[in-house]
């Protein structure tokens, strides 16, 4: 009798597509083989759908049957590490740029990298906002104040237009012809719990930046009319306030 | 001993919240899949902290690999620990089975041969669950549909001996006793006769998938469907036999409208009800 080990062994090998693992049976053994495809089925396609659930976009740019079938790609070269799916598929976006057969879509990673922020910011966790009051304090001493921002805020840079790609191709919406161009997104979830992609101008971006990167909000404005001399920070600080997603730290009087 | 109360309740879907707020059904408890609940924040915590506030809870975990030949993740038990700690949910229970081998979840349960080598495997898991945990937790019988040269003990007999060695309770699926039987084309009361039924302390009910093999039909658990006629009525004989025990109804595919699910947990306490007027009588 082999040990349950070589057992595990051989059927995880045989679930992720090899060979109906030794020992296996069924009252017919003529139908064992069909009968481990249930199990084989259930892995790569649960594993499927969950990977569809954290990169819906992708699937409705590639369509649903190319998506299954990269998917199945996918979960053979970096299966789960952990039982907590919602943490798995953060190599999907560097898998999407070797991937031979999506090479003619070089957008592809960077929305996925959005989606995968998506997913992170949903699960980030919770931290208290900034009253108005403590926010106005802060801002009287812009030259030491620093803001932190709620867990949940990414900033992510790209090549091509991320944001428009994305949010063209939400469920109600009607994609229509683009011209490929540089954008940025801010990722973030709100007061309401509910995740948000915001498109940033080139000053929001630098300011937004500065701030996760803790430099002092005086600091971080400079920087951003610098890059971008249209950048109003007010307007930025009173959406970034209503969102929730300036929180008390230390520092905070 | 805390106990999930011995009336109805169902699985819970985020997508059902809305509902579940507006309407307050009347069930007896919520059972929650662990491993969605392991975020730091969020959406997750703040719709179990409100549902929890009302109801009973039953944590069920699907990711522990009981049935694993190599030991317990044990980070992913102090996980387990810190949602009891917060939770505090009336019962825990996992699976006889495994999903994760060298590293890789592989989000199934799946079947393990039934021999002396996985039994003392099994009960020492469960064991160190309880330790970590500190609390008896419920092991459930799977749904199979392949057998193995090397089983040598029957699945009621494996699961008798974990009750008898470890102190765990049970989580009778009867719909994986109505799928297994069916697929290995034994006898689902003969299985139900052999179970050790005082150790159970939650039934499980879902609905499952009907192929056709040449040898007959092969049912899936799929928890996709409303509960089959003949697991009501393997339900129903249960009942008459236990008396009345927390039902879940587990709908975790295709999931429906909320009244939908509801209608099959009113069914179950029909169910529930007749097992409490029995056992007055």
């Amino acid at each position: 009798m082999r040990s349950h080990e070589a057992f595990q062994t051989a059927f995880r090998a045989g679930v992720l597509g090899g060979d109906l693992p030794v020992g296996v049976t069924a009252r017919d053994p003529a139908e064992a083989a069909v009968r481990f495809d249930v199990y084989r089925n259930n892995v790569l396609h649960s594993l499927g759908r969950a990977l569809a659930s954290r990169y819906p976009v992708i699937e409705r740019l590639v369509g649903e049957a190319f998506f299954a079938a990269m998917a199945r790609a996918f979960v053979q070269a970096h299966p789960p590490q952990s039982p907590m799916l919602f943490a798995w598929g953060e190599e999907f976006p560097p898998f999407l740029e070797t991937f031979a057969p999506v090479q003619g879509l070089p957008y592809l990673p960077d929305v996925a990298r959005l989606e995968y922020a998506r997913g992170r910011a949903y699960h980030a966790a919770d931290a208290r906002p900034l009253t108005p009051e403590a926010l106005a304090a802060l801002a009287a001493s812009a030259d030491q104040a620093r803001l932190a921002l709620h867990p949940s805020v990414s900033v992510l840079a790209s090549s091509h237009a991320i944001y428009s790609i994305w949010a063209m191709n939400q469920p109600d919406s009607t994609p229509t012809p683009l011209d490929d161009h540089p954008e940025t997104a801010a990722i973030l979830r709100d007061r309401a719990l509910e995740v948000q992609v915001w498109l940033l101008a080139a000053g929001e971006a630098v300011f937004l930046r500065a701030l996760l990167e803790g430099h002092s909000l005086l600091a971080a404005a400079e920087a951003a009319l610098k890059a971008d001399p249209a950048f109003n920070p007010t307007t930025l600080l009173a959406r970034m306030q209503a969102a929730g997603i300036i929180i008390a730290s230390e520092e905070t009087p | 001993m805390i106990q999930l109360p011995a009336a109805a309740g169902v699985g819970f879907k985020p997508e059902h919240f809305a509902d579940i707020r507006a309407m307050s059904p009347d069930l007896g408890f919520f059972e929650i899949h662990a491993e969605n609940y392991m975020g730091a924040g969020g959406a997750p915590h703040a719709m179990l902290e409100a549902l929890r506030a009302d109801y009973a809870l039953s944590l069920h975990g699907v990711g522990l690999s009981i049935g694993g030949a190599r030991g317990l993740d044990v980070d992913h038990l102090k996980r387990l620990r810190a949602l009891v700690d917060r939770y505090q949910p009336e019962s825990f229970s996992e699976h006889l089975a495994w999903a994760s081998h060298g590293g890789d979840y592989l989000n199934d349960l799946l079947p393990l041969p039934y021999t002396p080598e996985t039994l003392s495997l099994v009960c020492d898991h469960v064991d160190q669950v309880q330790e970590a945990l500190g609390r008896r937790m419920l092991l459930e019988n799977p749904a199979t549909y392949v057998l193995f040269h090397d089983s040598t003990i029957p699945e009621a007999e494996f699961l008798r001996e974990v009750v008898r060695r470890t102190g765990c309770g049970l989580l009778l699926d009867v719909n994986n006793v109505f799928v297994s039987t069916t697929n290995h084309r034994t006898d689902a009361r003969r299985y139900l006769a052999d179970f050790p039924l005082e150790a159970v302390g939650e039934i499980h009910l879902g609905g499952h998938a009907e192929e056709e093999l040449p040898s007959g039909p092969l049912l899936i658990d799929n928890h996709g469907a409303e509960v089959a006629e003949p697991v009501w009525v393997l339900f129903e004989e249960v009942i008459a036999r236990t008396g009345p025990l927390p039902s879940l109804i587990e709908w975790d595919n295709d999931v429906p409208a909320f009244p939908v699910l509801l209608a099959d947990a009113v069914r179950a306490e029909e169910i529930l009800r007749k097992g409490r007027v029995d056992a007055v009588a």
